[in-house]
């Protein structure tokens, strides 16, 4: 039988007029977790700007005809050599077309696919931007641009322009603004492209492409699949790569082995081709969730020490409830309540502190080169990580409440009045 | 009349620092109405004994009856609730919760039991007071009253549950004469008025002489 009206009018007593202490217990949870919140959403943002920076615009599996060398040689088909040990010098690679077999079917096929959001056809090909006699080396993508506008954010990294103006535009061109700086060019000018097999073509600037990865800005281009099949001289099947995106991105090792497997290409799944993002993202989590737990193991030492302080101060107060009828339990639970207390208001306060701090970290201005759609610094207020400091506060106070007010509990009241 | 409080067989032993047997075969009883007093010499085991009737030390052997009903052996939330129910204390040192104000201090017991409304509780309490003419304080913060105030409201306190029997740790030994004298007063009238078993244990000889009946102790024995 607890008397939780009893014991929280007790415990609020105890907490209001020793207010200074109180404060300072609640204000270090505040602190804790207010660091943890603005640490956590700062973190989180920079590493999904991070990782959007390379990820977004990265296909989740990535299919193509590798140019390599067979890897039976004719040689070994023989019978006389079976049992010898063959050398073949200066093996060359393997004479095989680029573009993939039967692409369009397979594109047909994987969509099918229930796992896929999209798989989308691309055309890689060498040209020249040519500007009077000077002949720049470059590549030229083509691509379905609201496609790609829709699976791989193609938007964020066109500055100026749309994808639905390279759509819409026959022969237009979304042009790397490397290439545009070179060539002093402006949105709706023509640049001269010429194909490694000859001929010259106009195209009409639509938009300029910018990375944020100067080198690939300064050779990169994209336009409709349509215009680059016509420069290249080739039927509407002819296609080089095919992108897919997935809805979970933990299906593209096997599915990537599986279409190897089945269509004889190429598959790079996007685990093995940026292995290096994940580790960057999971030691920044590391060291965010390190630094909030030092800070709230710190402030639940605080709360230890306050309410330890509060216990030897209250040992009269202990003896007098036990006389008059509170169980030892009732007494834990006024000194656990008076933590509870703490925590609860001091978490409350670090979550709206820390809300407010991200939120005007939101709002300081962060330009790069490298990110042309980031104007401040990134940050990601994701509910989660309010309840989760919420659960934070709760527990750490709770650790702190429980060893002091066990020891209240066991004090013996006889001992207390006897030895006044 | 019928037995308030009952002891059988009670003995105890302090082990630290040496063993030490401090009561020894105490028998007795409290019946109801009865206003009795505990003698002794310091030392002799009177507050030991009296700790252990108040349930709050569990650590001898023997019997306790509280209303002919078996109370040693009980699980402390039990015993807890026994305490609140049947048993009011006073102490030396008032011993009132400095933070809360007299009234609240009067009723804690009553919140704890929660038998009664909040409103009635506030009623008995109010009432409680008036009985001890200190119904003026009822608003003041215990740590703001006077020492003779002060073991007034524990009295008050004490008596909010209504319970069987009041025990008192010398409650008027840090008091003055005429103080000491209301505090009798009070106990005496409790005692004729409404039937309400008292057990004192005084040092003050003067205290003792007036009440029914003196259990003189000596040496961890009932001599009387």
């Amino acid at each position: 039988m607890t008397n939780w009206n009893v014991i929280l009018n007790i415990a609020k007593t105890h907490l209001l007029t020793k207010i200074k202490q109180t404060s300072t217990a609640a204000l270090g949870v505040t602190f804790g977790i207010g660091a943890y919140i603005t640490l956590v959403c700062f973190m989180t943002g920079l590493n999904g700007m991070l990782d959007d920076l390379i990820l977004n615009q990265t296909p989740h599996i990535h299919i193509y005809n590798e140019i390599e060398p067979s890897k039976n040689q004719p040689i070994s088909l023989i019978e006389v050599t079976e049992e010898s040990f063959n050398i073949v010098h200066s093996i060359k690679p393997k004479l095989s077309q680029k573009k993939i077999h039967n692409a369009l079917p397979i594109i047909n096929y994987l969509e099918t696919n229930e796992n896929v959001r999209g798989a989308l056809p691309q055309i890689k090909t060498q040209i020249f931007y040519i500007a009077g006699s000077i002949e720049l080396g470059g590549n030229l993508t083509g691509i379905k641009p609201i496609d790609e506008a829709e699976f791989f954010n193609m938007n964020d990294y066109i500055i100026e322009g749309s994808a639905e103006d390279l759509h819409h535009t026959d022969n237009g061109i979304l042009l790397g603004i490397g290439i545009a700086k070179k060539m002093s060019l402006n949105v709706g000018d023509r640049v001269q492209v010429s194909p490694i097999n000859g001929g010259i073509f106009p195209l009409k600037i639509v938009g300029f492409y910018q990375s944020g990865i100067a080198d690939l800005d300064a050779i990169q281009s994209f336009t409709n699949i349509k215009t680059v099949q016509r420069i290249l001289g080739n039927a509407n099947n002819y296609i080089t790569d095919i992108n897919v995106k997935l809805y979970d991105i933990e299906q593209a090792v096997p599915l990537s082995k599986k279409i190897e497997q089945q269509f004889n290409l190429t598959a790079i799944d996007i685990k093995t081709a940026n292995a290096q993002f994940e580790t960057g993202t999971s030691i920044r989590n590391l060291i965010t969730y390190a630094v909030s737990i030092t800070l709230l193991i710190v402030a639940g030492f605080g709360i230890y020490n306050i309410l330890n302080m509060l216990i030897y101060e209250k040992m009269n107060d202990i003896a007098i409830l036990k006389a008059t009828g509170f169980s030892g339990k009732d007494v834990q639970l006024i000194f656990m309540a008076q933590a509870m207390i703490i925590g609860f208001i001091g978490g409350i306060l670090g979550l709206l502190i820390g809300y407010v701090l991200a939120s005007v970290i939101a709002t300081i201005p962060f330009q790069t080169e490298a990110l042309p759609t980031v104007e401040t610094y990134p940050i990601n207020i994701n509910p989660s990580f309010f309840i989760i400091g919420f659960l934070f506060a709760m527990l750490s106070t709770f650790l702190a409440g429980y060893l002091p007010s066990k020891k209240a509990k066991k004090i013996d009241p006889v001992k207390i009045i006897r030895g006044q | 009349m019928s037995n308030v409080l009952e002891a059988k067989q009670i003995n105890k032993y302090f082990k630290k620092p040496v063993l030490f047997h401090v009561l020894k075969d105490i028998n007795f009883q409290v019946k109801k109405g009865e206003f009795v007093s505990i003698m002794g010499k310091s030392g002799c085991g009177k507050s030991t004994l009296l700790y252990i009737l108040s349930t709050m030390d569990t650590d001898y052997d023997g019997e306790l009856y509280l209303n002919n009903k078996l109370i040693t052996g009980q699980d402390r939330e039990h015993l807890s609730y026994m305490r609140n129910k049947h048993i009011g204390f006073v102490f030396q040192f008032h011993y009132l919760l400095s933070e809360f104000s007299v009234l609240e201090n009067v009723m804690l017991p009553a919140k704890k039991l929660a038998e009664k409304s909040y409103q009635e509780i506030e009623q008995d309490a109010i009432e409680k007071l008036r009985m001890l003419n200190i119904e003026h304080l009822a608003k003041k913060r215990a740590s703001r009253i006077s020492g003779g105030e002060k073991q007034r409201v524990a009295i008050a306190r004490a008596l909010i549950n209504n319970p069987s029997i009041i025990m008192g740790d010398e409650p008027t030994g840090n008091l003055d004469s005429s103080n000491a004298e209301n505090v009798f007063n009070i106990f005496k009238r409790l005692s004729d008025a409404q039937g309400l078993s008292l057990l004192i244990v005084t040092h003050d000889e003067d205290f003792a002489n007036k009440t029914d009946r003196i259990i003189q102790m000596g040496d961890g024995k009932i001599i009387v």
